[in-house]
């Protein structure tokens, strides 16, 4: 096989750059929590990318790409066994198969990552632990297969999801409103106050996003060329809309514009235009753009209205703005720029109807699996924290530490010998 | 022997100290506090989720004096202190039994 050098270096940057996004959610969820459960926050994504790193590259890589299976991969690359050869269906890839396999590692790291917002300050690090581990395997791979690899059936059907708004975003989110229903809701919501604690946390954390975006989006033209430019563009510009739209809805229902507004809009705005960055031109990824900024700011209400609680607004965000970019595909979609017509340019109602299945198909799947992988798992370990453990917040009840010194005459904290520790 | 204590706005804390510094008042304790009276907290919005804050940040300022100028006191703080404006505050004085300097050990009006 010969390799383009370019199209290399180009995937293996963007690797990098997904991985960075994990860290950047880290924070963009760490500041919208309590001061208590920063560190708690930020373990859960961190150790994510300890498990998924492992695990991908032991087996999952090949559940997800390998094989010619309708529905799942098979164990032919098991401990990237027959690295050597292109994933099935990736024949004509310029780059190695391994630059391939670590740049869908970065994917499967921050999609489980995603669902910690949902579940934020009352879930057992241990069974977050156990939980992600089970759920890259029997959700994410077999998504990630039906929708990204040749072979997968909604790959066959023609769904066109370039970066992962159904795999990654949907998935997540529908996740995400499935565990929070098994574990119910943070003792004192809706009635007690949980304003964010650190709002210079989630607008660092969404500008790292933002950042490696780019990776996400414009990398996952698995190439270095115009294709990837046009992904690169779109979404920057579906970006900047969605954030002004977010900020502007704010302002006229709420009377300020705010920077939590400006974060949220800029992250919805990113997760709709995932799916369609590589299909739509720039002109359709601003009405995109514009959508998600105004549509994903009213969906975060949703949870209010049917008391479910999403405490970081995954399902408003995350799955609502992945649907509602996969389903925009089908209006905005053009041969332009790549893949099939959408209505607007007189390609008819059919590749809507193919992403009306694709996100049918994943959001009832990831629910439906999800839940019962959750009820199952809190039946067996159990995967709430107690009432005591929630009150003094998850930095200390489950990693026996704190974030800030809250004090400034201290807490009369003194050094233990490691051996005093130990008894 | 009396202890002032003033609760004021904290942007006025500096007008504050130096006023009772230019009466030649030598020492002060100043700690942050909150609470409300006739004025009220604020609202915030994050996500289209308000929260009322009812407890306003204000400064506690405590100074111990000899006694014969209670009243030229608060009201050098009560002048210094004022914006007219609802919140500005409350100043009271209380007797105080005893004082000891720690590192004298004297006590009494010596101790101020």
């Amino acid at each position: 096989m010969v390799f383009n050098t370019g199209d290399t270096a180009w995937i293996l940057a963007s690797s990098a750059l997904v991985l960075l996004m994990t860290p950047g959610l880290a924070f963009f969820y760490g500041g919208m929590v309590r001061g208590k459960n920063v560190l708690g926050m930020l373990a859960q994504n961190f150790v994510t990318m300890g498990v998924v790193s492992v695990l991908w590259i032991t087996g999952v890589y090949s559940l997800a790409f390998s094989g010619k299976g309708k529905w799942i991969g098979d164990f032919h690359q098991f401990g990237l066994n027959h690295i050597w050869q292109q994933a099935t269906g990736f024949e004509a890839l310029t780059i190695p198969p391994l630059v391939f396999c670590a740049f869908q590692l970065m994917f499967a790291i921050i999609t489980p990552a995603l669902i910690t917002g949902g579940s934020a300050d009352r879930l057992k690090f241990g069974s977050w632990v156990i939980f992600s581990a089970l759920w890259l395997v029997v959700v994410y791979a077999p998504v990630a297969h039906w929708v990204f690899s040749p072979s997968g059936w909604l790959f066959k059907l023609g769904a066109e999801d370039f970066a992962g708004g159904t795999v990654v975003h949907a998935n997540a989110g529908a996740a995400a409103l499935a565990l929070v229903l098994v574990l119910g809701k943070r003792k004192g919501w809706p009635k007690e106050r949980m304003r964010p604690h650190n709002v210079p946390f989630v607008l660092l954390g969404a500008g790292l996003l933002w950042f490696g975006w780019f990776g996400f989006n414009a990398g996952s033209a698995l190439g270095a060329n115009t294709l990837s430019a046009f992904a690169f563009v779109n979404t920057n510009t579906a970006t900047g809309a969605a954030l002004v739209a977010w900020m502007l809805t704010e302002k006229l229902r709420d009377g300020h514009a705010t920077t939590l507004g400006a974060a949220s809009g800029a992250v919805a705005g990113l997760v709709a235009i995932t799916p369609a960055c590589g299909f739509v031109s720039p002109m359709g990824s601003i009405a995109i753009g514009i959508a998600a900024g105004v549509i994903c700011c009213l969906a975060v209400g949703l949870k209010n209205v049917f008391k479910f609680d999403d405490a970081l607004d995954v399902v408003g965000v995350h799955l609502v703005g992945g649907i509602l970019g996969a389903l925009l595909i089908g209006f905005f979609g053009t041969k332009m720029t790549n893949g099939a017509n959408g209505v607007l340019y007189k390609g008819g109602w059919t590749l809507m109807g193919h992403q009306a299945v694709a996100v049918v198909a994943v959001v009832a799947y990831s629910f439906i699996v999800t839940f019962i992988l959750a009820k199952i798992l809190d039946l067996i370990i159990g995967l709430r924290i107690s009432e005591e453990d929630e009150s003094a917040g998850l930095d200390l009840s489950q990693h026996a530490e704190t974030a800030y010194e809250t004090s400034s005459t201290g807490d009369g904290a003194r050094f233990l010998s490691s051996q005093q520790v130990a008894n | 022997m009396k202890l002032i204590t003033a609760i004021i706005k904290p942007f006025k804390l500096d007008d504050v100290k130096n006023a009772l510094q230019a009466f030649g008042i030598t020492g002060m304790t100043v700690s942050e506090a909150s609470g409300f009276g006739r004025q009220r907290g604020h609202t915030e919005v994050y996500r289209g989720a308000e929260y009322t804050v009812d407890l306003v940040p204000k400064v506690r300022l405590e100074v111990l004096i000899e006694g014969s100028d209670v009243d030229a006191v608060i009201d050098v703080i009560v002048k210094a202190a004022s914006t007219g404006s609802i919140g500005d505050g409350k100043v009271w004085s209380t007797p105080v039994d005893n004082v000891v300097r720690v590192r004298t050990g004297e006590r009494g009006v010596d101790a101020i």
